[in-house]
């Protein structure tokens, strides 16, 4: 956790720990002062690409010592950089973009950053006041657009409003429930002089983040989770967020409830701690699920009642009382209603519980959780998460994924796409720490793995970065490869390579009569009259391509040569490496809650229901 | 459903109208009524939102909109606590022989005639909704040539005010 240690808590001002010069004010341009202002807030990376409207803002950009500018090679990567940055470190990730075009390639991963409670700050350059609606060259309403997608956003026209309205940002999107926020700048105000000052006084008479929760809720939460037979800590990103895994560790401990982490709260909890159940959902173990549809109490903290978490909403947890911790209060009651609400920062949560529950014990109260647990271990030892080898001597999916965590080990930072290949990762790699997993959970969006691990090595360059990525995510934002090769950011990029858009074709054979709609891509191998018949033409072929950008290439087709691929790959670090991992086709991810239906009918495997021991209610 | 009004200070500030209208659309929620004006203090500017809402969407309706930055504080009013009105302009179709009559309802709503031509007067009304729609009713046999009708504003009773404690954060902050 010492990448941890100078990140800014929640609640404080980022600014006020900056290493900002005191009582500064100096006459420069607006764009001097953006710098400047960037300086003092502590970005000390920006990922970006200059254009027209921001073209002032790069060139002190060019000069300043303390910002690295890191020259991406399209805007979405940009921002996947700037979430992967975050997500690794803590601290706040920046993009750069310029107007219009510029700008609307950063709305997907605004909105990916939106979706999954990323601080990320994207400065947008805009075209100059004056022309501002009259559909000028360039022109895009970003502001306008992105409303829906930041917590909040700026248009900035007088460039004396630039310290301030960084220095709010920083603030805004690091503070509460963290989040997107957008900086749109004129271009005449970049051009214009005028008096940078710092530090500056915020203006935020609407914005009050409750952070410390409410004793009395907390006291209810903590009488409950004692009386409680069958509790389960339903633990989400928020705990994540907060840096608040070692509270968790030491209640869960305390109490001996068992644990389940969301595909956001993945390395929360270790999975190897005897009480972690796995990841609840729509892919989530049996046990996990199971736990929380038999649970009587749903002790929630930092998670939000997603629907690929609930299922069909009216009979997840029917037995379940619910205790609901979240820094946003719109997120309680908003899709279950909660017994004992309690706003606050996770780690204050915690911290607070664990001593309202250590009260409950001294005065003799206990819960018992035998029985519970009896349930629990029977549904483990069942029910483990598991797979077939691959026919014909060909790669199993799985079996490439559980390597790599095996040998890579759980110190390394994993970044996934979307799709079969991000939950089998959720699955099969174990995390043991936070800030090792980064996914796009809430918006799930193809293409965020390269460019998110790019962001996580350029903060972390001392940990070695692998992002697991699917065939059709890698042909959506492997460009960013090049920026890699050229800046020393050496990921490893494993392409899990089942020449098809796998999730998709998964559904299309279980609900559409194997009907294989346009899932086809081709990128995979020539079977050589091997069934299934030939779907690849190695088209691109990754390995060239990838050669091509800068970067090592291997393949790996069997199963035989897998751990020595790894290992090549473990020992190169002067360059980025990729490998083509072709594995069959038809592996599909279990278990499986189908999209709309209860929980109640998970599948372990194809047309496998487990049984539940339907007699604990 | 039950009608609502919120009444929300929010910083004046540009497209301050814009967040709140894209917030109810996104959110599926339904606007009955929106007015917005400015207040005592310069750089606040107070929403009178009508929404027509059960009450588990309506606590989700305030918590969205509190956490709009530029929002400063909102307030439930209760109907039974609080002055509303709304203004409404009509203009009434009136010849000699219906002209006296129409003044008489006018009269008796204590509303007002702004407005006479041969063929029309303009009259100007405020009150409560259910006053306003009384007289439009009386109104109607004459032939309603326009209508225009302002947002609902509403204030609570008593000596009490709702912006008191925010202004003097604003204050504070400014």
């Amino acid at each position: 956790m010492t990448e941890h240690a100078a990140s800014p808590r929640r609640g404080d001002n980022p600014a006020a720990h900056a290493p900002a010069p005191q009582h500064v004010v100096e006459t420069m341009t607006g764009a001097q002062s953006l710098i400047r202002s960037l300086e003092a807030v502590g970005a000390d990376t920006v990922f970006g690409i200059p254009g027209g409207a921001i073209l002032p803002a790069y060139d002190p950009l060019m000069d300043s010592v303390k910002v690295r500018h890191i020259l991406v090679r399209h805007e979405q990567g940009a921002g996947h950089a700037a979430t992967g940055y975050a997500q690794a470190t803590g601290r706040v990730g920046v993009c750069m973009a310029t107007s219009g075009p510029g700008a609307t390639n950063l709305v997907t991963p605004i909105a990916d950053a939106y979706m999954d409670s990323v601080p990320i700050v994207a400065i947008t350059g805009q075209v100059a006041s004056k022309a501002i609606g009259t559909d000028a060259f360039q022109e895009a309403d970003i502001c306008g657009i992105t409303m829906p997608i930041t917590k909040h956003n700026y248009l900035v026209t007088d460039p004396a409003e630039i310290p301030r309205v960084i220095a709010e940002a920083f603030h805004i999107a690091a503070t509460g429930r963290p989040g997107p926020v957008l900086v749109d700048i004129a271009k005449d105000a970049l051009q214009a002089t005028t008096t940078f000052r710092w530090p500056v006084e915020q203006q935020l008479p609407g914005y009050r983040p409750v952070t410390k929760p409410h004793a009395k809720q907390i006291r209810e939460a903590a009488k409950m989770l004692v009386s409680s037979k069958r509790p389960v800590l339903y633990v989400g990103g928020g705990v994540i967020k907060a840096q608040a895994t070692a509270e968790l560790r030491i209640l869960a401990e305390l109490t001996g409830a068992p644990v389940v982490t969301t595909l956001m709260a993945l390395g929360a909890f270790p999975d190897s701690h005897p009480q972690h159940l796995g990841m609840p959902g729509m892919h989530g173990s049996v046990p996990a699920v199971t736990a929380l549809q038999k649970s009587d109490l749903l002790f929630t903290l930092g998670a939000r009642f997603d629907d690929r978490v609930t299922g069909k909403l009216d009979s997840f947890a029917p037995y379940a009382k619910i205790v609901h911790a979240d820094i946003d209060p719109a997120e309680i009651g908003k899709n279950r209603p909660a017994d004992v609400p309690i706003v606050g920062d996770a780690r204050e949560v915690l911290a607070d519980l664990i001593v309202a529950v250590q009260a409950e014990f001294d005065a003799g109260h206990k819960g018992d959780y035998s029985e519970w647990w009896q349930k629990l271990d029977e549904w483990k030892r069942t029910y483990p998460l598991g797979y077939e080898p691959a026919p014909n001597g060909q790669l199993s999916p799985q079996q490439v994924i559980e390597r790599i965590g095996r040998l890579v080990g759980p110190d390394a930072i994993y970044a996934a796409g979307v799709g079969q290949h991000q939950m089998w990762s959720s699955q099969y790699i174990r995390f043991e720490k936070p800030g090792t997993w980064l996914n796009s959970g809430g918006a799930g969006t193809m293409g965020y793995a390269v460019p998110a691990a790019m962001g996580a090595k350029a903060g972390r360059p001392e940990t070695a970065v692998w992002a697991i990525d699917g065939d059709g995510c890698f042909q959506m934002t492997n460009q960013e490869l090049v920026t890699c090769a050229l800046n020393d950011i050496p990921i490893k990029v494993a392409v899990i390579n089942n020449g098809s858009l796998g999730m998709v074709r998964q559904w299309q054979t279980l609900f559409y009569n194997q009907r294989y709609s346009n899932t086809v891509l081709h990128s995979g191998p020539d079977h050589d009259g091997i069934e299934p018949p030939a779907q690849g033409t190695r088209i691109p072929d990754f390995v060239r391509l990838s050669e091509a950008m800068g970067c090592v290439g291997l393949r790996c087709e069997r199963p035989e040569d897998l751990d020595a691929v790894i290992q090549q790959a473990m020992e190169i670090n002067d360059r980025p490496v990729v490998i083509d991992f072709i594995v069959h086709q038809d592996a599909m991810v279990w278990p499986m809650v189908a999209a709309g239906t209860s929980n109640d009918e998970i599948q372990f495997a194809k047309g496998v229901r487990p049984d539940f021991g339907d007699d604990l209610d | 459903m039950s009608k609502h009004t919120l009444s929300v200070l929010v910083e004046n500030k540009p497209g301050v109208l814009a967040r709140i209208a894209a917030l109810f659309s996104r959110r599926g929620f339904n606007i009955d009524s929106l007015a917005v004006g400015s207040t005592e203090h310069p750089d606040v500017s107070r929403m009178t939102i009508v929404v027509n809402v059960e009450d588990l969407p309506l606590e989700q309706v305030t918590k969205q909109l509190n956490k709009l930055v530029n929002v400063i504080k909102i307030v439930e009013l209760d109907q039974s606590a609080a002055i509303q009105r709304e203004l409404v302009l009509v203009k009434v179709r009136a010849d000699n022989e219906t002209r006296s009559q129409i003044v008489e309802i006018v009269q008796l709503f204590r509303a007002k005639t702004v407005d006479v031509s041969p063929e029309a007067v303009t009259i100007e009304a405020t009150g409560s909704s259910d006053k306003l729609e009384a007289m439009l009713r009386m109104l109607e046999p004459y032939g309603i040539k326009e209508l225009v009708q302002s947002g609902l504003v509403a204030i609570g009773r008593g000596a009490r005010s709702i912006t008191d404690r925010s202004l003097r954060a604003l204050d504070r902050s400014a």
